[in-house]
């Protein structure tokens, strides 16, 4: 059963799992970085406290945030078709990845730049600091670390979904696992791919948390 | 002309609880050169008022006029402008922890426009004002409280201001680093002309920098005129107690010790992550109030401090709460309700 077909396709949905994984989180990160960053700018105590603005983003945040991804992944079945053109394989599976991705992001990157020493900011204000410098050369600046821990945990709850997706025909390892361990009753397979699933959101958690500790300055 | 002109300056916030006075018809004028100390208990609006002058706070009523121009007349981005000839320093130093010190100096030169290289041959030779030309490649975890004051001073110094606004900023230091950052403020007044306006809560620092001084109560400006006037006929009562508080921390650490009998305790715990200056010395300083040591059981290893105590605050102490902020912000982990314990 072990032959040089099953090695590779287990390969190939290592590479697929990490193509979806990265795209997504990548993709999330371009429309949920300017999501976070806008949050926490326009709230209350903010640098341009916008009550109409905060309160949009918020609810759409948060409607999105609590839709199951299941749920997501049929509910924008004719978004993925017009983007991608079918709704199943790796390509389609980005599609509601991202979407789940950017609501998830920003609130990460919101509760990130949150926690920025307001006295910093106050100092930047104080020299006549625009918003704009503020947001790029203090903000983002003083939360990397966070922001970087953020990316971790968003990538690895990315891979879980898409290892989900897998159940629907979405590809990589999550698809692989629920073809031959559900379907075909071969749990060895399915026991090999949970355990490289594992081992890809160690990597990611491992990998986030040198780079963190080699870029703080605080110590 | 005044250098600062506030008139009749009042400043309100809304809060959950009602409304805050924070300012009410204050009306001062600092003159061009002047070293002006404004000093009034925790809570006096001394902060507010000086965030005013840069207009960090939008004063409710009354104005604020800086070299002649008056802020509220100003667009958003004349604002900007004006803030680069109005330095200011902080309490806790507010320098950027990812950035090193040289970086920290060239921030505001860059806000200016100016290049890589300009800026950081500016920030070098402001670094060597401060006397800290060596450290410019270190970040600021790395340095003491009066070395990152320093630093702070080289990055407010650094747009080439005309005033320098100074936020309780020996607070948190020691005496004697106390001693040295007031003595480079007055060399900062002497040989670049700037005039300096110092917010405090310890009248020694107000006799050892200041020309002259207002003295803040509940919003309001008790008195104020020369430094040399107000210590030898002060008018006011809170005058009096601030200047005898100060000048006497025997008698009053000696007074205290009955009073001090049934406050609130605290247990904290000191661990690695907690810092190298001395907390609860620091503390003091800061409240300008007697704290208790009942219990302490901690080791030296490597420089920091490891183990816990257990601290009772002052029983009328109305500053419990940001005491508690304060010492968690130095890493401390700070456990509450503890009981009434015999040691
Ligand atoms: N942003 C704010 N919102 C609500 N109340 C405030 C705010 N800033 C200051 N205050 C209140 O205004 C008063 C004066 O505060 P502050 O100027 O910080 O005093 P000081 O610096 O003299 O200790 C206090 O009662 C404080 O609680
Ligand atoms: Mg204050």
């Amino acid at each position: 059963m072990w032959n040089s077909n099953t090695v590779n396709m287990i390969l190939e949905g290592i590479v697929e799992t990490l193509q979806m994984t990265v795209i997504s989180t990548l993709l999330g990160y371009l429309f949920g970085l300017p999501l976070g960053v806008l949050l926490c700018v326009s709230d209350k105590d903010g640098l341009k406290p916008n009550a109409i603005l905060y309160k949009i983003l918020d609810v759409i945040t948060n409607i999105f945030r609590s839709i199951p991804f299941l749920i997501l992944l049929i509910l924008i079945i004719p978004l993925t078709r017009l983007l991608v053109g079918k709704s199943y394989g790796t390509a389609a599976t980005i599609v509601p990845l991202t979407i789940a991705a950017i609501p998830f992001i920003g609130r990460m990157v919101e509760s990130s730049l949150k926690e920025v020493d307001r006295g910093v900011i106050e100092a930047a204000r104080s020299m006549g600091a625009s918003t704009w410098r503020i947001i790029f050369r203090v903000m983002l600046v003083e939360a990397r670390i966070s922001l970087i821990s953020g990316a971790t945990i968003a990538t690895g709850t990315i891979l879980g979904y898409s290892a989900m997706a897998g159940t629907v025909g979405g590809g990589g390892l999550g698809d692989i696992a629920i073809q031959y361990g559900y379907y075909r009753y071969q749990s060895d397979i399915m026991i090999v791919t949970v355990v490289l699933l594992v081992l890809l959101v160690q990597l990611f958690q491992t990998a986030g948390a040198f780079i963190a500790g080699r870029l703080d300055r605080r110590k | 002309m005044s250098e600062i002109l506030i008139e009749n300056l009042s400043k309100t916030f809304e809060t959950a609880d009602g409304t805050v006075e924070a300012l009410k018809n204050v009306s001062l004028s600092i003159e061009e050169g002047d070293i002006y100390g404004i000093i009034g208990m925790s809570g006096a609006g001394k902060s507010t008022l000086v965030r005013c002058i840069n207009f960090l706070e939008v004063p409710t009523e009354g104005t604020v006029t800086v070299r002649g121009r008056k802020l509220s007349d100003c667009t958003e981005k004349e604002l900007l402008l004006m803030r680069r000839d109005i330095g200011m320093i902080f309490q806790s130093f507010n320098l950027l922890m990812q950035k090193n010190v040289l970086e920290n100096v060239c921030f505001p030169l860059y806000i200016q426009g100016k290049k890589k290289k300009e800026a950081r041959e500016k920030a070098l030779g402001l670094l060597d004002i401060v006397g800290l030309k060596d450290r410019a490649k270190a970040y600021p975890a790395q340095l003491s409280g009066g070395q990152k004051q320093r630093v702070a001073i080289a990055r407010a110094l650094a747009s080439d201001p005309k005033i320098l606004l100074c936020d309780e900023a020996t607070s948190a230091l020691d005496p004697q680093t106390t001693s040295s950052i007031l003595e480079l403020l007055r060399r900062i007044n002497n040989e670049f002309k700037i005039t300096i306006v110092v917010i405090t809560h310890q009248m020694s620092v107000v006799q050892e920098l200041c020309t002259k001084v207002a003295i803040l109560k509940g919003g309001e400006v008790a008195e104020s005129g020369l430094v040399s006037d107000i210590f030898a006929h002060p008018k006011t009562t809170v005058a009096r107690e601030l200047i005898i508080r100060d000048a006497n921390p025997g008698s009053r650490s000696f007074d205290t010790r009955e009073k001090i009998r049934h406050g609130e305790k605290i247990r904290i715990v000191f661990s690695e992550t907690s810092s190298f200056e001395p907390v609860i010395a620091n503390m003091v300083l800061t409240f300008g109030e007697p704290v208790n040591i009942l219990r302490a059981d901690t080791k030296n290893i490597g420089g920091i401090a490891h183990g816990e105590m257990i601290l009772e605050f002052d029983k009328d102490s109305t500053q419990t709460a940001q005491m508690k902020e304060y010492l968690r912000s130095r890493g401390l982990a700070v456990g509450e309700g503890i009981e009434d314990v015999e040691f």
